[in-house]
C-alpha cells in the first residue's frame, strides 16, 4: 500500500510488515531540480505525524520532509549521502529516505491514495 | 596539456598556490638578530604551505584575475535591491587620510576627538535625513543592523515587562529579515502580498495581537513599490504596543524626500554601501547604522558618541550612561572607514544633491518601466520607485527561462538584473538602474532588453541556452560544486584529478 | 552635481516618455503629508576641494600612530601594508563589483575568495574556511552559535583570556537563544579543563590571549572531546600564526579570528575582516559564504558560490546565520598581503614582531616599579604599573607617546585590573620608539 501527502511525501507499507518506508514523490523531485544534499533523521528518533524528519536540498532551494505518519525511525537510506541524485533518478523506489515503525496505523487512512494524489498534483499545475 | 592557453587579452590564470617559486618573496625585511623566544615551547615546527612569490608575480596574478570581473566602473549594473551606483573615488581618498586611517580604536579619547566628531557628524546627517532621534552606529552591515534594531525593540519590550513572541514578516522581504528575527529569539509569521505587490494590510492587521513584538516592512519594498498603507500599519502595531521595523535597504529611493520618522517607523537600518555610495567590494565591507524612534533611542547598543560642552565622548560601558544599552554587537566602534566614505558622499551631494539623486533614481526606473512595458511583462502597475519588477509571463511558451534571459544579457555586455527575487512573482527579473546612469546608457540597456525579448519570442532558444558565450567562463556546474564541495586548494593532489 | 549624469533636458524627455509632468508625480504613493516639498535642512552640495577640506579638519584633530610612537594592540595592530595591496584593492573590478552571484562575470572575486579560504585554512590548520565574517568578535560569536547547533547543547564557557569585546558580543548574541554563558575568571588550561562537563557545547579560548599569554591547548581539546564538547580558539593577532603552533594542531574544532593585521589599516577599529575555519565534518553548520570549485560547460575549471542553502536568502529563518554582506574587500587585502609575504615572509614577519616585543620587554626591565606579568608572549604583553594605567596613558599621550591599552578601559569592573597596561610591538616599532616609551614612562611615574 502506498499513500501520499499534500507535502509530496510517500509512505509505503506492505500488509503484515511492521515497518513503513518514506520518501518524496517524483513530482517533488522535479520541482526541486538537481538534488545535492539530504539531511536524514537519527535512528531511534520518535517522530509525530507532520514533524520535520529530513531536509532535501537542491542548489537553490531547501525543503523540509515531514513524516507522513508517527513512529520510530528504524533505518535511513545511507546511499543518499554519496548519491543524492538517486532521488532525481528514482524518487519512489531507490530514492527512499527512511523506514519507521508506525505507532498509529490509523493515520495512514487519512492520506491520499495514488489516484487522489495524481488528481491533487494535476490541480496544482 | 598545452602550457599556454592564453589568447590576446583572455588570460588563463592559475591559482596562486600553483605559482610558488621557492625562495621568492614579495616583501623585504631588515636584517635583525633573533634572541631566544618567549613562546613557551609553542613555536611552530611544521611548514604552513603558503606559496612564495615575488612582488611582480603577485601583482600580475591579482591584476589578471581582477580582469575577470564585471563592475560598476565598467558598465551599468542593474541588480535590483542591491543599488549598484557609482562609487566616488574621493570617498576612497578620504578614508585613507593620515589622521583617520592610522588611528587606533583604543587610543585615549582625548587623542581622537576628530574621529569621534566625525562619527557624531555622520550620525547627525543620518538622523536628520531620516527624522529619527536615536541611532546605533556600530552594526557592520544591513543584516547586522536588522538584528540590532530587533534587539533594541526586544530590550524596550523587556523593559516594559514582556518581550512578546513573534515578528510578522512579509513574503517579499529579504531573507535576512526572518533570519535576524530568529536570532533575536522570535517566531516568524509570514504575511502574503496583495495583488498590487504590497503587503496585504487586511491579513497583516488580522494577525496583530499582544504576542506581536514587531512588524518588519521593507519600504520601498522589494517589488519596487512604496507601501502606501505604512502609516496605518504603524498606528495599528503601536495600538497593540508593538513596534514597526523598516528594512531601509531601499532608502536610496526616498532619501531627501521622505523622512521615515514621518511614517511613524520605530527602527530602520541604513545600508551605507547602498544609499550612501560606499563600494560593495565584491561583497563587503558594509555598514548598517540603525536609526531609532524616541521610544527606542535609549536602548541602542554600546558604544556610542555623545557631545558634551567641550568634547566628544565615546560611551563604552553601561555604567557611564543613564541610558539602557542592550549590550555590544561588534568589536570596537563600528565600520569607521565606511563612515568616512559615507560622510564624504553626503557632504559632496548635500541635502539638495541627495534629493536630486533619489528623484533621478526613481525617474530612471520609471523610464525603464515605460519603455519596457510593451515588450516585457511588468508585474505591478507604476509608478514604481527605484526599481522595476518584471515576471516571466513574457517568456511563456518560448522555452527561455528567467535564468537564460539573464545570462543572455551578459552577452549583450551588461550585468544581469536580479533573478528570481522577490519570490512573490514567478521568475522575477528585478531591475534597478540607479541615478548614476546617463540617458544614453539607459537607452542602450533598454534596446538590448527589448531586442532580447523579441528574440525570445521569435527565435529558437539556442541563443539563450548557450549564453553566456563571451565571458571568461561559460555556465558553471553549480550542482557538481554542491554535491562534491571543493572549498580549497590542496597540495597533495591536483584538484582536477579529484573524483567527481 | 558631479555624480549625477542626467541633464535637465534628459529629465524632461524621460518625464514625457513616462507621461508625467514632474518627478514629484512619481511619488504619488507616498502619503501627502510625509512627502517633503523642499530639501531637508542640511548643507548643500560641495566641490571635491571643499569636501577634502572638511574631512581633513577632522583628521587634523587626531594624534596618529604614524607620528607618535604607538604600543596599542588588544585586538587591532599597526602593521606595514605593502603599497601594492592598496593599489590592487582599489582596482574598479574588485572595488566596485557586487557579491559574485553571476559567476561567469565574477571569476576574479570568486578565485580570490577560494584562495582566501585556502590561506585561512592553512594558517589556522583547519580543513575549511568561509569567505569571511564582519570582524573577529562577530566571527567568534558565530562560532559559538555554530558549536551549539553541532552539539545540540546550550552551555558555553568563555576563558578569562578572551578579548572583553568578544565576550560581550557573544553574551549579547546568545541572550535570546536560551544559551547559558559562563564567563569564567580563569584562563589557565588546567583550570578550564575542570569546568567542562557533558552539558558543555563549547569552550572559547584565545591564543595569544587578551593579555598576550601563549598557551598550548592540546590537553584542553582532548578534555573537550572526551565530553563531546567543542574547542573554539580565537586569534586576534593573525601574524602570530607565523610563529606559533596553529590551533588545528592543538585540536581546535573551530577557529575564529580577526584578520586585520594582514592588509588592513587599523582605521579606528573597522572595517576589518572576521575569519572562521573548521573541520570538514562541521561544514553544513558553518555560517557565511563559500566559494567552491567546479567546471563550466566547456570543462574549464572555475568557481561559484556554493552550499547556499545554509544561507538566509534561501533558508530564511532556518539559515545558519543572518549574515549577508561580509568583508569581501578586506578579505582580498588580507589575501594579497599574505601572498606577497608567502611562507618565508610570513614566518619572518612573525619572528620580527616577536623580537620587537622581546626588545621592548628587556628595555622595560630597567623600570623597577613596572612588572611584566607574562611568562610567555608573542608581540604583546601586560604590564603592572604602580599607578592606575588610564591616567598614566593619558599623561604619556600628552607627552607624545601612545603607550598602550589600559585593561580597565575594557574591563571596568575588575579592581585588580586598575594598574594593568597591555602593550604591543610590531615590525613598525623602532629602537627609538622603545627608548621614548621607557623614558616617558619613567618620567610619568616619577
Amino acid at each position: 500500500m502506498i499513500k501520499y501527502t499534500k507535502q509530496h511525501e510517500w509512505v509505503a507499507i506492505n500488509d503484515g510488515d511492521e515497518k513503513a518506508t518514506v520518501g518524496i514523490t517524483d513530482y517533488a523531485q522535479k520541482q526541486l531540480g538537481d538534488i545535492v544534499y539530504v539531511e536524514l533523521p537519527g535512528i531511534g528518533v520518535k517522530v509525530n505525524k507532520g514533524d520535520e524528519a529530513a531536509v532535501v536540498e537542491s542548489v537553490k532551494a531547501a525543503a523540509e520532509v515531514y513524516s507522513p505518519i508517527s513512529g520510530e525511525i528504524l533505518e535511513v537510506n545511507e546511499n543518499l549521502a554519496d548519491s543524492p541524485e538517486l532521488i532525481n533518478n528514482d524518487a519512489e523506489v531507490n530514492g527512499w529516505f527512511f523506514k519507521l515503525v508506525p505507532s498509529e496505523e490509523s493515520e495512514l487512512e487519512e492520506l491520499m491514495d495514488k489516484e487522489g494524489y495524481d488528481k491533487y498534483i494535476g490541480d496544482l499545475d | 596539456m598545452k602550457k599556454n592557453s592564453n589568447k590576446g587579452l583572455q588570460v588563463e590564470e592559475p591559482l596562486i598556490f600553483e605559482q610558488s617559486s621557492p625562495g621568492a618573496c614579495g616583501v623585504d625585511f631588515p636584517e635583525m638578530e633573533i634572541s631566544k623566544n618567549k613562546l613557551g615551547g609553542n613555536h611552530r615546527v611544521k611548514p604552513i604551505g603558503l606559496p612564495n612569490l615575488s612582488e611582480p608575480a603577485a601583482v600580475r596574478h591579482y591584476l589578471r584575475i581582477s580582469q575577470k570581473n564585471y563592475c560598476i566602473d565598467s558598465g551599468l549594473y542593474p541588480l535590483g535591491s542591491c543599488t549598484m551606483k557609482h562609487n566616488p573615488r574621493l570617498n576612497e581618498k578620504m578614508a585613507r587620510k593620515p589622521g583617520l586611517v592610522d588611528i587606533h580604536p583604543l587610543q585615549p579619547q582625548s587623542t581622537v576627538q576628530g574621529a569621534l566628531e566625525l562619527i557624531y557628524v555622520c550620525s547627525e546627517w543620518l538622523t536628520k535625513l531620516t527624522g529619527m532621534p536615536g541611532i546605533a552606529m556600530s552594526p557592520a552591515a544591513g543584516a547586522h543592523g536588522e538584528l540590532t534594531g530587533l534587539m533594541t525593540i526586544r530590550a524596550a519590550l523587556e523593559d516594559r515587562g514582556n518581550p512578546r513572541k513573534k515578528v510578522l514578516v512579509p513574503e517579499s522581504a529579504h531573507g535576512t529579515n526572518p533570519a535576524s528575527a530568529q536570532m533575536c529569539g522570535y517566531e516568524i509569521e509570514s504575511i502574503p502580498a496583495n495583488s498590487s505587490g504590497r503587503v496585504d494590510t487586511e491579513k497583516l492587521l488580522g494577525r496583530l495581537d499582544k504576542t506581536v513584538a514587531a512588524i518588519m516592512i521593507t519600504n520601498p519594498n522589494t517589488c519596487g513599490l512604496f507601501e502606501d498603507q505604512i502609516v496605518q500599519v504603524a498606528d495599528a502595531v503601536h495600538e497593540i504596543g508593538g513596534f514597526l521595523y523598516c528594512d531601509g535597504a531601499n532608502f536610496n529611493a526616498i532619501v531627501g524626500r521622505v523622512k521615515p520618522g514621518d511614517l511613524k517607523i520605530d527602527s530602520m537600518h541604513l545600508n551605507l554601501h547602498k544609499t550612501f555610495s560606499t563600494p560593495h567590494g565584491g561583497g563587503g565591507p558594509g555598514s548598517g547604522p540603525v536609526v531609532l524612534s524616541k521610544e527606542l533611542a535609549d536602548y541602542a547598543p554600546l558604544p556610542f558618541v555623545v557631545k558634551t560642552d567641550d568634547r566628544f565622548e565615546l560611551i563604552e560601558s553601561a555604567e557611564d550612561t543613564d541610558k539602557k544599552p542592550f549590550g555590544r554587537i561588534k568589536g570596537f566602534h563600528g565600520q569607521f572607514g565606511v563612515f568616512v566614505r559615507a560622510l564624504t558622499y553626503m557632504l559632496s551631494m548635500g541635502s539638495d544633491g541627495l534629493r536630486q539623486a533619489s528623484g533621478d533614481a526613481v525617474l530612471s526606473a520609471n523610464y525603464l518601466l515605460a519603455q519596457l512595458k510593451d515588450d516585457l511583462s511588468i508585474s505591478f502597475e507604476g509608478p514604481c520607485m527605484h526599481e522595476v519588477l518584471i515576471d516571466d509571463r513574457f517568456l511563456k511558451d518560448t522555452g527561455v527561462t528567467t535564468l537564460d534571459f539573464a545570462k543572455a544579457m551578459i552577452d549583450e555586455g551588461f550585468h544581469p538584473m536580479t533573478m528570481y527575487f522577490p519570490l512573490v512573482v514567478p521568475g522575477a527579473l528585478l531591475m534597478e538602474p540607479t541615478e548614476t546612469e546617463s540617458k544614453k546608457s539607459l537607452d542602450n540597456y533598454i534596446d538590448s532588453v527589448i531586442s532580447l525579448a523579441k528574440k525570445a519570442a521569435t527565435e529558437n532558444t539556442k541563443h539563450f541556452k548557450d549564453a553566456p558565450k563571451y565571458t571568461p567562463r561559460r555556465r558553471l556546474d553549480e550542482t557538481a560544486a554542491a554535491r562534491n564541495p571543493i572549498l580549497r586548494w590542496k597540495p597533495e593532489k591536483n584538484s582536477k584529478n579529484n573524483s567527481r | 552635481m558631479r555624480y549625477l549624469p542626467l541633464t535637465t533636458d534628459d529629465r524632461n524627455k524621460m518625464l514625457s516618455e513616462i507621461g508625467v509632468g514632474d518627478i514629484e508625480e512619481l511619488f504619488k504613493d507616498v502619503p501627502n503629508d510625509a512627502l517633503l516639498k523642499s530639501a531637508i535642512d542640511l548643507p548643500s552640495h560641495k566641490s571635491e576641494m571643499e569636501v577634502e577640506t572638511s574631512i581633513t579638519s577632522f583628521a587634523k584633530k587626531n594624534k596618529t600612530t604614524n607620528i607618535f610612537p604607538s604600543f596599542l594592540g588588544a585586538g587591532n595592530y599597526s602593521h606595514h601594508i605593502p603599497a601594492s595591496v592598496d593599489h590592487l584593492i582599489q582596482r574598479g573590478e574588485f572595488l566596485t563589483s557586487y557579491t559574485p552571484y553571476q559567476p561567469e562575470i565574477a571569476q576574479g572575486t570568486l578565485q580570490a575568495l577560494f584562495e582566501f579560504q585556502t590561506q585561512v585554512s592553512l594558517i589556522t590548520g583547519m580543513e575549511v574556511a568561509n569567505a569571511s565574517m564582519y570582524d573577529g568578535a562577530t566571527a567568534t560569536s558565530e562560532a559559538v552559535l555554530m558549536a551549539c547547533r553541532i552539539t545540540r547543547r546550550d552551555k558555553i564557557i568563555l576563558s578569562n583570556g578572551l578579548h572583553p569585546h568578544y565576550n560581550e558580543v557573544i553574551e549579547t548574541n546568545s541572550r535570546h537563544l536560551k544559551l547559558s554563558i559562563d564567563s569564567t575568571s580563569v584562563y589557565n588550561k588546567k583550570a578550564l579543563c575542570e569546568l567542562i562537563d557533558e552539558n558543555t557545547a563549547c569552550i572559547v579560548v584565545q591564543n595569544p590571549d587578551f593579555f598576550g599569554r601563549v598557551q598550548d591547548f592540546t590537553e584542553l581539546s582532548e578534555t573537550c572531546h572526551q565530553y563531546g564538547a567543542l574547542l573554539i580558539i580565537a586569534v586576534t593577532e593573525i601574524i602570530s600564526l607565523g610563529a606559533l603552533t596553529n590551533p588545528g594542531e592543538m585540536g581546535a574544532d573551530i577557529v575564529s579570528g580577526e584578520g586585520q593585521s594582514l592588509g588592513n589599516p587599523i582605521s579606528f577599529g573597522g572595517p576589518h575582516v572576521g575569519l572562521l575555519s573548521t573541520r570538514e565534518k562541521f561544514l553544513r553548520q558553518m555560517p557565511g559564504r563559500l566559494a567552491g570549485e567546479t567546471v563550466d560547460e566547456d570543462g574549464k575549471r572555475g568557481w561559484v558560490l556554493t552550499l547556499s542553502t545554509r544561507e538566509q536568502h534561501i533558508r530564511r529563518e532556518k539559515a545558519t546565520s543572518n549574515i549577508c554582506t561580509n568583508s569581501g574587500l578586506c578579505a582580498l587585502a588580507f589575501s594579497i598581503h599574505l601572498s606577497l609575504l608567502g611562507e618565508d615572509g610570513f614566518t619572518q614577519l612573525a619572528k620580527i614582531n616577536h623580537q620587537k616585543a622581546i626588545d621592548l620587554s628587556k628595555a622595560i626591565e630597567s623600570l623597577d616599579e613596572v612588572e611584566l606579568i607574562n611568562e610567555t608572549f608573542f608581540n604583546e604583553f601586560t604590564l603592572k604599573l604602580p599607578k592606575p594605567a588610564i591616567s598614566i596613558v593619558e599623561e604619556m599621550a600628552n607627552k607624545g607617546v601612545l603607550a598602550g591599552v589600559p585593561v580597565k578601559r575594557l574591563i571596568p569592573h575588575d579592581i585588580d585590573m586598575e594598574n594593568m597596561l597591555i602593550v604591543a610591538a610590531t615590525e613598525l616599532t623602532t629602537n627609538s620608539d622603545i627608548e621614548k616609551f621607557v623614558t616617558c614612562l619613567r618620567e610619568t611615574l616619577s
